[in-house]
């Protein structure tokens, strides 16, 4: 929780700058090389990446999509390259459980029974360096999401106020791709959780697209049963570390070809939910070819 | 007694769970620890929980709706007796030593501990 | 594809379906543990009470020797983390009692400790006992106040 430093939101900041720093060492790149880096988190105006930027001193666009930071990273810094702005990109997102609970909830330790929609935050980072040429997968599509809000009020169920949006995502890019759920060998989405993909799977459904057993969701893979998480993973790093680690590994391997992620985000506020706000959500697609 | 204090709190605390699970979510525990002391402080006004308290003990005066009846008889009994000034007595002179203790050993805790996480 | 767009989805349509998918709280579970848990804290509270007046102290010191011993206890379990893993299971059962209120006041002080003694520990502790305390107190003068205009 702490990683050795003294505050959580050091400890994050810690995690996310060695994450990038890793990022960096694996591509062999150094940060000279890098023409952005793009990033961001869940604390307030987003100090963790904010500060990890101060470390490495690339130019630096901080960004705020709530959970889905990692894949509106990926789609504007594939566009920065795809454009020619940029030889390299970085893009990283972070979160900790301690500093979202703090954020967002309450008190790690007050007496409170989590509902059992809720979900954990993921306290890691994710980093991704893009390149305009070279080896391994590629990014060939992004579709930016709207946001979308179908008047989900409750905070401890982020799934159901993030699956229109997921969905409308998804529906978008199959029609303007001319695709078909068959065409991915993975789907996935950010982190509804183990409900927020189950409505996923029935409003695709409403619009005659029928998901598979090749559909998941990151907040349903990133946890175990027995770590009691009840609906699974959210946060910035359940997708960021999902399609970092396991996802890209699993295409290294060749067991993937082509990936559909999609980053999802709950872009709440404890002032908007407090106000009686509901709560809106987006998500944005991104496509990852391997090879 | 003490099966009675255990029947009558576990009664009360049965009610505000069922209040967090059967009602709208927003209600939060800050919610019940406010609901409860206000409805403590109005039961006891009406003279209802003077009996509960002579019957159960500790399971009506533990609760925090013990804690509304001991601010409500309070500021009831002050204001009987010393009038107006008595109503902005009463209940924090009933109330001050539970106050401070919280006060205290809460601030020492938070003094002391490092939150896990 | 006639419905192409799930924002032609009616939101009340919606609500159907998460209410259909959403779990529900394990109400009886709940309950029971809530109630368990509740009266036994109570009843280690009627323990404390018993010891105290056999001390020979009155019933209103009594309870409030009760009360800052239980409320000590809290501070103190949740300071090592133990209450909230308790509350966990029995929810409201260790959120009614004075217990409860002295967890609500450790927790975000003992959390905001990094933001300096002032403004966190300071503020924080009175996070939910501020409002409790408002209602409280409100309410008590209020019933005062009538008690004096009756009694005109």
């Amino acid at each position: 929780m702490y990683y050795g430093e003294k505050t959580w939101e050091k400890a994050e900041q810690r995690i996310f700058q060695e994450t990038m720093e890793l990022a960096l060492h694996k591509a062999n790149l150094k940060t000279g090389d890098i023409d952005f880096m793009l990033a961001g988190d869940l604390t307030n105006q987003i100090i963790a990446a904010n500060f990890t930027a101060r470390g490495l001193a690339i130019p630096f666009i901080g960004l705020y999509g709530a959970c889905s930071t990692m894949y509106e990273g990926l789609a504007l810094g594939s566009m920065l390259i795809d454009g020619g702005f940029a030889r390299y990109v970085l893009v990283g997102a972070s979160s900790h459980y301690a500093t979202a609970e703090r954020q967002f909830r309450f008190p790690t330790e007050q007496g409170v029974q989590r509902a059992m929609s809720a979900q954990w935050t993921v306290t890691g980072a994710g980093a991704i360096v893009l390149g305009s040429q070279g080896q391994g997968p590629r990014i060939t599509h992004a579709t930016v999401g709207k946001v979308t809000d179908f008047g989900e009020m409750d905070a401890s169920d982020m799934g159901a106020a993030m699956a229109p949006a997921a969905a409308d995502t998804l529906l978008q890019h199959l029609k303007d791709t001319g695709r078909s759920p068959g065409d991915y060998d993975l789907i996935a989405t950010g982190d509804l959780g183990k409900y927020g993909r189950q409505l996923v799977v029935k409003l695709a459904e409403q619009n005659a697209v029928a998901l598979s057993d090749s559909y998941t969701d990151c907040g349903t893979l990133i946890f175990d049963e027995s770590q009691d998480t009840h609906a699974g993973g959210s946060g910035c790093a359940c997708s960021a570390v999902v399609t970092c680690g396991h996802i890209l590994d699993q295409m290294k391997q060749g067991r993937i070809k082509r990936f559909l992620g999609i980053g999802t985000g709950a872009l709440l506020s404890p002032c908007s939910c407090q106000q009686g706000e509901s709560i809106p959500g987006i998500g944005h697609a991104v496509v990852i070819d391997a090879g | 007694m003490l099966l009675k204090a255990f029947l009558v709190g576990g009664s009360i605390c049965l009610i505000g769970q069922l209040l967090m699970d059967l009602t709208n979510y927003k209600v939060t525990p800050g919610h019940i620890l406010v609901g409860f002391v206000t409805a403590g402080v109005i039961i006891s006004a009406l003279g209802f929980y003077q009996p509960l308290v002579d019957y159960a003990g500790a399971g009506a005066t533990v609760p925090l709706t013990g804690f509304g009846h001991l601010l409500a008889q309070g500021a009831i009994e002050e204001a009987r007796r010393t009038g107006i000034l008595g109503v902005f007595k009463g209940a924090l002179s009933a109330a001050a030593g539970g106050i401070t203790a919280a006060v205290v050993f809460g601030y020492l805790a938070a003094l002391v501990f490092k939150p896990k996480g | 594809m006639n419905s192409s767009d799930p924002f032609e989805l009616q939101k009340r349509e919606y609500k159907k379906m998460v209410q259909q998918v959403k779990p529900k709280p394990t109400v009886i579970k709940n309950g029971i543990m809530a109630f368990l848990v509740g009266g036994t804290i109570c009843a280690a509270g009627q323990l404390l009470m018993n010891f105290f007046k056999a001390r020979e102290l009155g019933t209103q010191d009594a309870g409030l020797a009760t009360a800052a011993v239980l409320v000590f206890l809290a501070a103190f379990l949740t300071g090592l983390g133990i209450y909230d893993e308790i509350a966990k299971y029995a929810g409201a059962g260790t959120i009614v009692p004075i217990t409860g209120f002295a967890n609500s006041m450790v927790a975000p002080a003992m959390e905001f400790r990094s933001e300096g003694m002032v403004f966190g520990v300071g503020a924080r502790l009175f996070t939910i006992a501020g409002p409790v305390l408002v209602f409280g107190i409100v309410t008590a003068w209020l019933a005062g106040l009538i008690t004096l205009v009756l009694s005109l």
